[in-house]
């Protein structure tokens, strides 16, 4: 039995702004019956201030997928585009006063859904979430795109495969899925270091470079008795110091280029300068 | 108190109070164990040689058949573990697609572990069909393992026929008859089948008991090690009480069977006519096929289960669904899947499991209840009949 927060049944037994205007001025729908849910959400918008005047919801899901949309029309009436758009699951997810984990991506599905709604505004074109050529479909089972996964990750900071699977369903269905979105992650947190690398504060970039040498390159190390000290950040100058066995080794310049340089570069960026002091 | 609607008795079922009463002794009174060689604990020992005796005659079988477990899972675990030990050489398993999770992912991980699984399919009213298991058998086929009654649907199989096609090409069959005990007339001496799996919390014992039938000269290796306990067929010091429980359990259940079925069922029959009724776009699941007389899968047309089964909750109603979003995993049952149900009803199925518990009044109250959940739910859904898409969808029967 789910632990549905108090708002979310609410929500559910009596949700707010059900149907469906009949001259919308913006359509938006995601999901299908296959996925078992779906969500079509209609707008009137007032065309000189561009505030959502009324917003209405059909779905066909479960309680949280239910509670979510109601959540959202009452979240978006009164608010311009331009606010609406800012929106995310997360905001849709405290309305609610929280939804359990393996549930969140109903609250995906509200954001998604608005995001089409306010598209179909802007373009005129379609009132469907499309998922074109240029969006890459990862899970079959409930037709995710890589977009979509992406956004996700980086909106609710999303570590583990389950946890994409508990925010937007993919890899929830057959599973084969689960490899590629774990690639995905990997590539996504590995873009991220290197994107803020030179950006970071000197802690953040400690912190990291701690993470590297301990998880990565000091168990190497250590098999034969030595270890690597980070000794001093000058911009993307990273200055180590080789101790231990390492220290009167022979081959030490070799691991450290093999090993040391290879790790750092490929987890952080190509750009950085690593000195051996 | 708000008055509980209990209708999910395949999930588990309320312990009979002679069944309660008959256990009590055993937690503070007779308390010794059955090993000891004192008379405190070998008085207990008669006590579960009575119990063997009452479950061998609900399943027609000889007490000495008759191995304790601790649930239905491990009794389906242990069968299917010692089919495989006792046949080093043979790497294949048969199995159906809709079986229970104790076989299907027990069967699923075997398949990482060097055996191959055939999985039988199932026909729209969810049966089997007997040839496509007559085509499967091979000369590797270590095990079959078929359920005898479907949890979801209730759909029979033809379990005894089975046993005879695998007795004849010399392959162990097991069934899973945690669902068919106590509601289907079961006669071990009269047919083929080597093991048999049962549960006590399905016939109104507690839950954390359970049994496996092993035909005598069926070749066993044992799940459990340790010490001597059944036997030698299962270690562990033997869970006296529950042991007790299922006895007398099982003695009602012989007793009153057919009295009950007959009871069962008309309530079924009346709950599955009104709500068929009352409410358009329906389906029965399982409804060419026998099936157990307390069990209803209905599914009702473009509304999504767990809703249903949470309306239904706020009312004092307790149901199941097979669908997905109410176990955490994200598709409909893999049952309905392999039943073909259409993705338009699969999404909105309920089961109601009745039991003799069950009164006219609590199934009329269902009746007057349902109606109004499916509508409001069909008002919130983005679907309907009208829906373009869903032309295809009409064919469905009733």
């Amino acid at each position: 039995m789910w632990n549905y927060t108090d708002k979310v049944m609410e929500h559910f037994k009596n949700p707010k702004n059900v149907g469906e205007i009949k001259d919308a001025d913006a359509v938006g729908e995601v999901g299908s019956i296959v996925c078992g849910d779906a969500l079509k959400l209609t707008l009137k918008i007032d065309p000189q201030s561009h505030k959502i005047i009324d917003a209405k919801f059909k779905t066909f899901g479960c309680a949280s997928a239910i509670a979510s949309s109601s959540a959202l029309t009452e979240m978006i009436k009164g608010k311009t585009l331009e606010e609406a758009s800012k929106i995310t699951n997360q905001n849709i997810a405290e309305y609610l006063g929280g939804l359990p984990d393996e549930k969140m991506h109903c609250s995906v599905m509200g954001m998604e859904a608005l995001e089409a709604a306010i598209d179909n505004y802007n373009t005129k074109k379609g009132g469907k979430r499309i998922i074109g050529e240029q969006e890459k479909i990862i899970c079959k089972c409930f037709n995710v795109s890589e977009k979509t996964i992406l956004k996700a990750i980086e909106l609710n900071n999303l570590k583990t495969v389950d946890e994409v699977t508990h925010f937007t369903k993919a890899g929830g269905g057959c599973g084969q899925c689960k490899g590629e979105i774990e690639k995905i992650l990997k590539d996504f947190w590995a873009s991220k270091i290197k994107m803020n690398f030179s950006d970071m504060t000197v802690v953040e970039k400690i912190k990291i470079i701690e993470k590297i040498l301990n998880d990565d390159i000091n168990p190497k190390l250590k098999a034969d008795g030595g270890f690597l000290e980070l000794v001093d950040i000058d911009n993307n100058k990273i200055k180590v110091k080789f101790l231990g066995a390492c220290s009167v080794c022979k081959s030490a310049d070799t691991t450290f280029k093999e090993v040391v340089e290879k790790e750092l570069k490929s987890k952080i960026n190509g750009d950085i300068e690593i000195v051996l002091v | 108190m708000k008055k509980i609607y209990y209708f999910d008795n395949n999930a588990t079922t309320r312990v009979h109070d002679e069944v309660k009463k008959e256990m009590e002794p055993f937690f503070t009174k007779l308390y010794g164990n059955p090993s000891s060689m004192h008379f405190f604990g070998g008085q207990v020992q008669k006590y579960v040689d009575e119990s063997r005796k009452k479950i061998s005659l609900l399943l027609g079988c000889l007490p000495e058949e008759i191995i304790f477990t601790s649930c239905g899972t491990e009794s389906d675990s242990t069968a299917i573990y010692s089919a495989l030990k006792v046949n080093p050489d043979k790497k294949h398993i048969i199995t159906s697609a809709v079986e229970h999770p104790a076989v299907i992912n027990l069967c699923k991980h075997l398949e990482t572990q060097g055996y191959s699984v055939t999985y039988l399919n199932v026909n729209e009213d969810g049966m089997i069909d007997i040839n496509d298991l007559k085509s499967a058998i091979r000369p590797d086929t270590a095990v079959v393992s078929i359920m005898w009654a479907n949890n979801e649907t209730g759909v029979i199989f033809p379990v005894e026929e089975i046993a005879d096609i695998c007795h004849e090409k010399g392959v162990l069959f097991h069934t899973d008859a945690v669902q068919a005990a106590g509601k289907i007339d079961i006669d071990l001496s009269k047919n083929k089948i080597d093991m048999l799996s049962i549960s006590g919390h399905k016939l109104h014992s507690p839950k954390g008991i359970g049994v496996l039938f092993v035909r005598k000269g069926v070749k066993f290796a044992p799940f459990l090690l340790g010490g001597h306990q059944e036997r030698g067929r299962r270690a562990g010091t033997e869970n006296v009480p529950y042991i007790v429980g299922l006895g007398k359990a099982s003695e009602i259940a012989l007793a009153n069977m057919q009295k009950e079925n007959d009871y069962v069922r008309k309530l079924r029959e009346k709950l599955e006519r009104g709500l068929v009724e009352k409410i358009p776009n329906t389906r029965i699941n399982g409804l060419k096929s026998p099936r157990l007389p307390n069990t209803l899968s209905i599914s009702f047309g473009f509304v999504e289960g767990e809703s249903i089964i949470m309306l239904l909750s706020e009312k004092g109603i307790c149901a199941s669904t097979g669908s997905a979003c109410s176990s955490g995993s994200l598709e409909p049952s893999h049952v309905l899947m392999a039943m073909k149900i259409p993705f338009t009803h699969a999404q909105g199925t309920v089961r109601f499991s009745l039991s003799i518990y069950n009164t006219e009044e609590e199934v009329d109250y269902i009746l007057k209840v349902m109606p109004d959940v499916i509508k409001r739910l069909r008002e919130i859904s983005a679907f309907n009949d009208e829906t373009p898409q869903f032309e295809n969808a009409k064919d469905i029967h009733h």
